[in-house]
């Protein structure tokens, strides 16, 4: 087996896909450190020369008014102590909570991406794994070898396996080294909020917690992996249904981007929640946005991304071991 | 022959969205036997292929290669197994020698020293590490034989070998499938639809149309079986009457008669012909090409 995936990498590398695609990841993440430091710098504009540590007094002083205040929720008023003792955690240890390192930069980065950017990046890679060999005719040779059919399939599944998690440390590596330059590499150890869960228009706050960045990013990118493999196999299977690169390609598209519009307008139609492209932005659930359609968590979201993603799984090893090949 | 056959098809059909396309082929290869496969554009030669080497599946009928079941032992029947189906499709991202390894790494009982071995065999030592999207066509088609032969196979299954190759190309590709039969006492099944092809590589021919084989047998005995008289005689219609009445008579080109060969009755014919007064101006026989042998199996279907 080892052999077999061996090879699988092999003609992944010769085909250069990888490459482009970190190409690609270089290109995009000075972007938008420009982008993020500009920001920054306009936001710095704004508040004139200020220290930013006054600016954080004053918005300590502001939430211990309002908590003072008696005629406050009770959730709400969890959720101001939390945010009062993150804002005063971030005074005592010199933070500057606007002045974002590498890390945040990372974090920020990888929220983003996860719905749209990530998946494309994972589809270009997989899409042509299997109907590559359809089309060039190599099944022929790759499938009259002493091997059985299911281990062939499953070497490449490995391999895109492989494939997928190298190009999600990628962005890690990347946009951790790259935004550095500008932001600092420092960070890791600030604080974040997170637990927080949405019922209806409200923001549900019993859970929630502090916990260091890396340990939200480690969370997060744990996300982006998992979602990029039920992408990953999904394409994987269109990639053994169909013989053309190109329907692949253009099936997942279509779908990715409409999980993206979908995701925007369909809070009303609530079974579109069982679509797996409505459920991508898994990162959300840890920042605590609010979801498209209500009913739906994280726990949710990664159930009908399993579903999805098993179900994708066995299609692709079925009809593979049996199919006949013309 | 008390030999194991190396490969065995029986009653083979494959019915494709409801429509029969390949209706009983049975036919076996003995070791060291080059095998024709001979059929017009769909007669259903690659869809046998494509059963024997296991890409799709039988409707019914087994197939043996090396006494091995496709289907129920099929990593033991595809070690005995080296084959080209159609195009030799190759990864032209890779150099010949990628694409080999690639093969290798596939079975693990191939040591890696056997690669050189098939790249002399095939004569690709001077580009084995070029690309093989800069291959010309007979580069392609060695470089496929030479993954076929990695496995050191019992059975060489090649369809339409020479197909795209120059006449030196087919030359060498016809010595060297021989070569193959005769020193590695390899069997080779061999498709075409070109007759002289097969007529001058192979030792048995199978003739299959519309998905059935007509004829199996020696190349020799398809064409002395076949063996004709050519009459010219006068008065011709004459002629034709005498003859109908103790043979098959058909009429040839340039006012000539047809009959079937037939030593010991000659004498009789003949003699028969010139007491009535027929003048027989020639008479000869004829070895027919397998071609028109090919044309009247198949009632004429027309080919290439
Ligand atoms: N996937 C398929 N679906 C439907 N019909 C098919 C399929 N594959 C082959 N056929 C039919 O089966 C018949 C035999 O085809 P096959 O390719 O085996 O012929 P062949 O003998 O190899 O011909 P050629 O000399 O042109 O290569 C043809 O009539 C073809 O139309
Ligand atoms: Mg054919």
């Amino acid at each position: 087996m080892i052999n077999l995936v061996r090879n699988e990498m092999l003609k992944l590398l010769r085909k250069k896909r990888l490459y482009v695609i970190i190409l690609i990841i270089a290109f995009l993440v000075p972007l938008f450190t420009y982008a993020q430091f500009k920001e920054i710098q306009d936001q710095r504009e704004k508040m004139g020369n200020q220290d930013w540590r006054t600016t954080l007094q004053q918005e300590i002083t502001d939430t211990q008014n309002r908590l003072s205040s008696s005629r406050i929720q009770d959730e709400w008023r969890k959720f101001l102590k939390i945010r009062l003792s993150q804002q005063q955690y971030y005074l005592e240890n010199d933070i500057d909570p606007r002045a974002p390192g590498a890390p945040t930069f990372m974090r920020i980065f990888v929220e983003n991406s996860i719905d749209l950017l990530l998946p494309l990046l994972v589809m270009v890679i997989v899409a042509d794994l299997v109907s590559s060999e359809s089309s060039g005719g190599t099944i022929k040779l790759l499938l009259t070898r002493p091997v059985k059919r299911w281990r062939i399939l499953l070497s490449k599944y490995l391999a895109m396996l492989l494939s997928i998690s190298f190009i999600v440390l990628s962005v890690a590596v990347l946009s951790y080294g790259i935004s550095g330059v500008v932001f600092g590499y420092g960070g890791w150890n600030m604080p974040l909020l997170t637990g927080f869960t949405v019922s209806g228009d409200e923001l549900l706050t019993e859970n929630v917690h502090i916990v260091p960045q890396w340990q939200y990013i480690l969370m997060e990118f744990g996300l982006v992996w998992y979602v990029c493999m039920i992408v990953g196999t999904l394409t994987f299977m269109l990639s053994v249904l169909l013989r053309s690169t190109a329907a692949v390609m253009g099936i997942m598209l279509a779908s990715l981007i409409a999980g993206a519009i979908l995701a925007n307008m369909v809070s009303s139609w609530e079974s579109a929640k069982y679509f797996f492209m409505v459920n991508l932005n898994l990162t959300n659930y840890v920042s605590g946005m609010a979801t498209p359609i209500e009913g739906m968590s994280l726990g949710f979201s990664m159930s009908v991304l399993a579903v999805w993603g098993i179900a994708g799984f066995i299609v692709a090893f079925v009809t593979f071991s049996k199919r006949d090949i013309y | 022959m008390s030999q194991t056959p190396a490969l065995e098809v029986k009653n083979l059909t494959k019915k494709i969205k409801g429509k029969q396309i390949i209706k009983g082929v049975s036919f076996t290869l003995v070791p060291g036997e080059v095998f024709g496969f001979l059929g017009p554009n769909g007669a259903g030669k690659t869809t046998t292929i494509r059963m024997i080497v296991g890409l799709i599946s039988p409707t019914s009928g087994t197939i043996k290669i090396g006494g091995k079941n496709v289907r129920t032992e099929f990593t033991e029947a595809m070690r005995h197994l080296g084959c080209i189906v159609e195009n030799p499709e190759l990864y032209p991202y890779l150099t010949g020698w990628e694409n080999l390894i690639h093969f290798q790494k596939m079975d693990s009982s191939i040591p890696k020293t056997r690669l050189n071995e098939v790249i002399e065999l095939v004569g690709l030592q001077n580009r084995i590490h070029d690309r093989v999207s800069t291959y010309s066509l007979g580069m392609r088609q060695r470089l496929g034989i030479a993954q076929a032969l990695l496995g050191k196979p019992k059975v060489l299954i090649l369809d339409e070998p020479t197909n795209g190759l120059d006449p030196a190309g087919i030359r060498e590709m016809r010595e060297f499938i021989r070569q193959l039969a005769r020193d590695e006492n390899l069997s080779v099944l061999v498709s075409s639809h070109l007759l002289s092809e097969i007529q001058l590589m192979c030792d048995r021919v199978a003739i299959i149309s519309k998905g059935s084989v007509l004829r199996t047998d020696s190349v020799d005995n398809l064409l002395a079986e076949q063996e004709r008289v050519i009459w010219r005689a006068e008065p011709i219609q004459v002629a034709k009457e005498i003859l109908s009445m103790e043979t098959e008579v058909t009429e040839g080109p340039d006012h000539t008669l047809i009959t079937l060969y037939n030593e010991p009755l000659l004498p009789d014919w003949n003699e028969k012909l010139v007491k009535a007064g027929v003048k027989v101006k020639e008479m000869r026989t004829q070895l027919p090409s397998l071609e028109d042998l090919f044309l009247e199996v198949t009632g004429g279907e027309s080919i290439d």
